[in-house]
């Protein structure tokens, strides 16, 4: 059985985010990058599917200029077999994104695609929904749980208001949530290993992909700061400001 | 233009994510049409018929559609949507779920947690965790968005809309439901109460979290949690406040033995009124607390429950 994992290279989720002087993006300049963290929950999952023996083939796909190399060879460090970049320097949609791996797909024909359910920096949570649309294939997002069979996936999927537990013949499309599981750490021998996989690069146009370009983006702000209030000495105090400044209770 | 709306539902009751949805397209100024897919859902219909500003609820009711499968409704919602400018959900797990599917099918793009509308075209929404706000601007024939419930408030009562079923082809998929553990509570709905009380990791334990909900009650407030609480195992995920939880902004909140984490921050920073109750004076939390009380909460939390 062969998996897609989908990753993809954002700031880093420990840097303090800064939007630019003059509002048209979020200043990325000699930012630290890092995998997106429920892309590498996807890698992991795919991983330990394989080391249970129902995943044969991990294949990890990212879309961006040459530095998202780094972030592919550490999903090969984690355990991902192979990857296959799409080079471009454009901003993408999520729409665009859910075409070239449908596009790859026409090829690659896998039975699995594990994407996170959303990235950290766009927080868009939208394109592994519109590639099972793009392959009319079954979708369960925000997995919590994953059991394969030789043909059909059941998923766990939190939910507001709690869990769902669906079952879903494949090719099925999974993103995941945070607590499918913990990633491991990529030992130095199989960073060193990662190095030598395969890495294909493929173009835009060699996919025939024309981008949507259909949503513009105007400008960034820093939204605004909320600020601190005072100490209270006592929890009669606190029942009193509550009461009678705020007025909420 | 017009607008289309999608109901949200458990079957039994509409959500509130569908009332805050109705007051963003009504920023719109377009009339709005409100769909309630489902099983049995003529309960549901007129209960959506009576929400102020609604001037249609069209209605599609097939046993297939009990558990509204993303894969059997978006389907019906694109051929239901032909000839609508905006297509709106609530930010919710199912809306997230549902509306890159639609509007997939309907080879859009899709804008996600819309949090204010600037015109027909243009709106705000945030990234990088709410770090950032940003203005975008489509050019797509039909908006397929989800709206943020705490930047819209919930639409009121008492409208009477005409309620007319509608038909389309409908599609058949693998997927099967198996099973639904719903947390059952009395409480209200943590995304649209007024009061939530939230406990973090400094609460101790899952025995000392009682305390958290024992208070809750006298305030008939909804409980939340911090992740490192539920991390914790204290409480269900479910409970979550945060970025990769549920986003609230109730008119008081009081956060229980929270340090402050930026990603539970997003999710509750847009309170009316924030408290803070804290063993560490330094704890982040009170940056952007109003009042914040210093002390061991094991003490505060009793006095609290018993004073208020």
């Amino acid at each position: 059985m062969k998996a897609i994992v989908a990753v993809k290279r954002v700031i880093d989720y420990n840097v303090k985010v800064r939007v630019k002087a003059d509002n048209t993006d979020v200043d990325l300049a000699n930012t630290k990058m890092s995998i997106n963290p429920f892309c590498e929950i996807a890698v992991e999952e795919a991983v330990r599917l394989k080391e249970a023996g129902t995943v044969s083939e991990i294949v990890v796909v990212s879309i961006g200029p040459k530095a998202c190399q780094e972030q592919m060879r550490y999903a090969m460090a984690l355990g991902a077999d192979r990857g296959i970049q799409v080079e471009t320097e454009e901003r993408l949609g999520s729409l665009d994104v859910a075409r070239i791996f449908a596009k790859l797909n026409e090829e690659e024909h896998a039975d699995l695609f594990l994407l996170g359910k959303q990235a950290i920096d766009s927080d868009n949570n939208q394109t592994g929904q519109m590639l099972a649309a793009l392959l009319d294939c079954p979708q369960a997002t925000f997995a919590s749980e994953i059991t394969l069979n030789d043909s059909t996936a059941q998923v766990t999927r939190e939910v507001d208001g709690g869990l769902v537990t669906l079952e879903m013949g494949l090719p099925a499309v999974i993103t995941t949530d945070l607590r499918l599981n913990e990633p491991r750490f990529a030992a130095l021998p199989k960073i060193m290993q990662a190095k030598r996989k395969p890495l294909a690069v493929k173009t835009l146009d060699e996919l025939g992909i024309e981008l949507s370009h259909s949503v513009q983006l105007l400008s960034v702000e820093t939204p605004a700061e909320r600020s601190g209030g005072i100490k209270v000495a006592s929890v009669d105090e606190l029942l009193e400001k509550l009461r009678n400044e705020a007025q909420v209770i | 233009m017009k607008t289309l709306i999608i109901a949200e539902h458990d079957g039994q009751t509409l959500k509130n994510a569908t009332r805050s949805a109705v007051t963003a397209a009504m920023q719109l100024g377009a009339p709005i049409d409100l769909l309630v897919l489902g099983s049995n859902v003529s309960d549901l219909a007129s209960d959506a018929s009576s929400i102020a500003g609604v001037d249609r609820v069209l209605t599609l009711d097939d046993a297939s559609l009990a558990h509204t499968l993303a894969e059997l409704t978006a389907p019906i919602i694109k051929q239901v949507a032909e000839g609508y400018t905006h297509l709106l959900l609530g930010a919710s797990t199912f809306g997230k779920d549902l509306a890159p599917r639609v509007a997939a099918l309907c080879g859009v793009n899709q804008l996600s947690d819309v949090i204010d509308i600037i015109d027909a075209d243009t709106f705000k929404r945030p990234i990088y965790a709410g770090n950032a706000i940003a203005t975008v601007k489509s050019s797509d024939p039909i908006k397929v968005m989800t709206v943020r419930g705490t930047a819209f408030a919930a639409a009121g009562l008492g409208g009477s809309a005409p309620i007319e079923a509608v038909s389309a082809s409908l599609s058949t998929s693998s997927v099967r439901f198996v099973s639904a553990e719903v947390s059952e509570s009395d409480r209200p709905e943590l995304d649209s109460a007024d009061i939530v009380v939230s406990g973090g990791r400094g609460v101790g334990s899952q025995e000392d979290f009682r305390k958290v909900f024992e208070l809750a009650d006298k305030l008939g407030a909804a409980v939340g949690a911090s992740r490192a609480a539920v991390d914790s195992g204290y409480v269900p995920n479910d409970m979550q406040v945060g970025q990769t939880g549920k986003m609230v902004a109730p008119k008081l909140y009081i956060a229980v033995g929270i340090s402050g984490a930026i990603q539970h921050i997003a999710g509750m920073k847009e309170s009316a009124t924030i408290v803070a109750i804290n063993k560490d004076e330094e704890a982040p939390i009170f940056n952007i607390a109003d009042y914040g009380l210093v002390g061991d909460l094991h003490e505060i939390l009793p006095e609290l429950i018993s004073k208020v």
